[in-house]
């Protein structure tokens, strides 16, 4: 059994703001459901599964009682920003198995105005993987970046045209927290954070949210709303391996193939790809491990606007992106997925909509490049594909 | 010298961080499949057995990658820029550590560097690197 036409995406809603100081994570949770509802015509009472990550509570059941739902079926994996990806994935195998109809996925998090304490149990990496004054994410990634560029080349020049090219789609959203463009100059003269990442390497922090509605082909045919139909789903997770880590290369080497196989498609057909980008140098080693170029040669691949809708060699994240536009809850899964429907829909902006966008890809990539984290590929068709 | 905040330790890394105030680095290896373990572990992660033995690694490997954070937090507020990285051990496994003692400008991947450690003042020492003397 595949996934391939079993489900579709008939709802999208990203939270419109990037400061929420006046909602509760909680009530964030509520406001996107019900818009990716209203944006599917569904309603709340049409539900009946629930997911979610790691952040809303006692697994799902805090927020299904927070909706006052009584889902048939939920769903709380977290793999940090690509748990929203699992999540497609995952509901549109509920509903090829018959175990629901409607499925919610939800994100929110307030990281700028909120408490923003997202806390596991310590794994036996606990003193070992942490420590060391890692504070961050861009501590980690760094590392990746680092030997990417001491292996294959890569510039900080490279790294820089992936912010460019973010930054350029981002200008035509209004909503975006950094809505204007800027250059590979500006990019090399922001401060260093963690060589050889600077601050205009990192993505955005910003309160906010979303949510998608995946529904079975049937209800997709009730609704009057373009639907984007779900073709194929991959899934990884790469970690330290036992000491044996290698920092060149993502979980995207696993999910890509998987993604394309159930799909039926290869990386030709994709006229669109949303591309996790917490970080540039997420964006460059995921574009070569879903074989878009040679590995080692993602550096070449993004200059001269490769990166740039909607002519460039693989138009990506034209929402602006995490880099640009938002990263809810340190999170850039759902966006991913959103700014592809919108893409599927026709409903980008004129200015970087891709013509005759009939395939298009998603990837997310939750935890650190630079220890473990997980890696999830959606590719999307039209209704009709 | 840079902070050394005292690690989470638990019934399976005890004898590990014993080891460092003892100024020694103690490794496993699984005695089925005959890896190194990295890091600490009660079963094999090839074959889950639980027969593994340790032994007294090397103090010595190269940098296989490494990060100057311009500017730390928490307990490393103040600590101007330091080094994070992973050192590949003479013994194998790649770990993650800091560098210190050393020229920022100078690091480089594939750099020779040694152990040393920082005791953390409560029963447990951090494995760091230097540049190798020699």
């Amino acid at each position: 059994m595949t996934i391939r036409g079993a489900a579709y995406v008939a709802g999208i809603y990203e939270h419109p703001r990037r400061d929420i100081p006046d909602r509760t994570l909680f009530e964030i949770h509520t406001e996107v459901a019900l818009g990716a509802l209203a944006d599917a015509g569904l309603a709340m009472s049409d539900v009946d599964a629930v997911f979610c990550d790691g952040t809303a509570g006692f697994g799902p059941m805090s927020l299904v009682e927070h909706f006052g739902l009584r889902p048939s079926y939920f769903d709380s994996t977290e793999t940090g920003g690509s748990s929203y990806l699992a999540h497609v994935g995952h509901a549109a195998a509920a509903i090829a198995a018959g175990k629901c109809s409607v499925a919610l996925i939800t994100l929110a998090g307030k990281p700028r105005t909120g408490r923003h304490e997202v806390s596991f149990a310590s794994g036996s990496d606990a003193g070992f993987e942490s420590g060391w004054g890692i504070a961050g994410a861009p501590h980690t990634y760094a590392l990746a970046a680092q030997r990417h560029m001491y292996e294959f080349g890569t510039t900080s020049a490279q790294l820089a045209e992936i912010k460019v090219a973010a930054s350029i789609h981002a200008q035509y959203n209004p909503n975006a927290y950094l809505p204007y463009a800027v250059t590979v100059e500006d990019v090399l003269n922001s401060p260093l954070v963690a060589d050889p990442l600077h601050r205009l390497d990192c993505c955005v922090v910003t309160d906010g949210g979303g949510a998608l509605i995946v529904v079975s082909p049937e209800v997709a045919r009730s609704l009057n709303r373009t639907s984007a139909k779900i073709l194929g789903h991959g899934e990884a997770i790469k970690h330290t391996n036992n000491g044996g880590i290698d920092l060149t290369y993502t979980g995207a080497v696993w999910s890509g193939p998987r993604a394309f196989a159930e799909a039926g498609v290869s990386v030709a057909d994709i006229k669109y790809a949303s591309i996790y980008d917490s970080f540039t140098i997420t964006v460059l080693q995921t574009i070569e491990d879903l074989g878009f170029c040679e590995k080692g040669q993602g550096g070449k691949f993004v200059m001269d606007g490769g990166l740039v809708a909607p002519f460039g060699k693989l138009p990506f994240n034209t929402d602006g992106g995490g880099l640009c536009n938002n990263h809810p809850s340190n999170r850039g899964g759902i966006t991913k997925v959103i700014e592809a429907v919108r893409q599927m829909r026709g409903e980008a902006h004129p200015a970087v909509q891709v013509p005759n966008c009939q395939i298009s890809l998603a990837h997310g990539t939750g935890g650190s490049l630079g220890s473990k984290h997980g890696s999830v590929t959606l590719i999307l068709g039209q209704e009709d594909a | 010298m840079l902070p050394a905040p005292a690690p989470v330790i638990n019934s399976t890394t005890a004898e590990f961080w014993k080891a460092t105030t003892e100024g020694r680095f103690i490794l496993q290896r699984c005695d089925a499949c005959d890896i190194v373990l990295w890091f600490p572990r009660r079963n094999c992660p090839k074959c889950w057995t639980e027969n593994v033995s340790t032994f007294d690694a090397q103090q010595t490997g190269t940098i296989y990658s490494f990060t100057v954070v311009r500017k730390g937090t928490g307990a490393f507020k103040d600590a101007g820029p330091f080094v994070i990285a992973y050192v590949e051990l003479a013994d194998g496994p790649r770990i993650m550590t800091n560098i210190v003692d050393c020229d920022i400008d100078a690091l480089h991947i594939g750099m020779p560097v040694e152990m040393v450690f920082h005791d953390t003042g409560e029963g447990s020492a951090l494995y760091r690197f230097r540049p190798a003397s020699r």
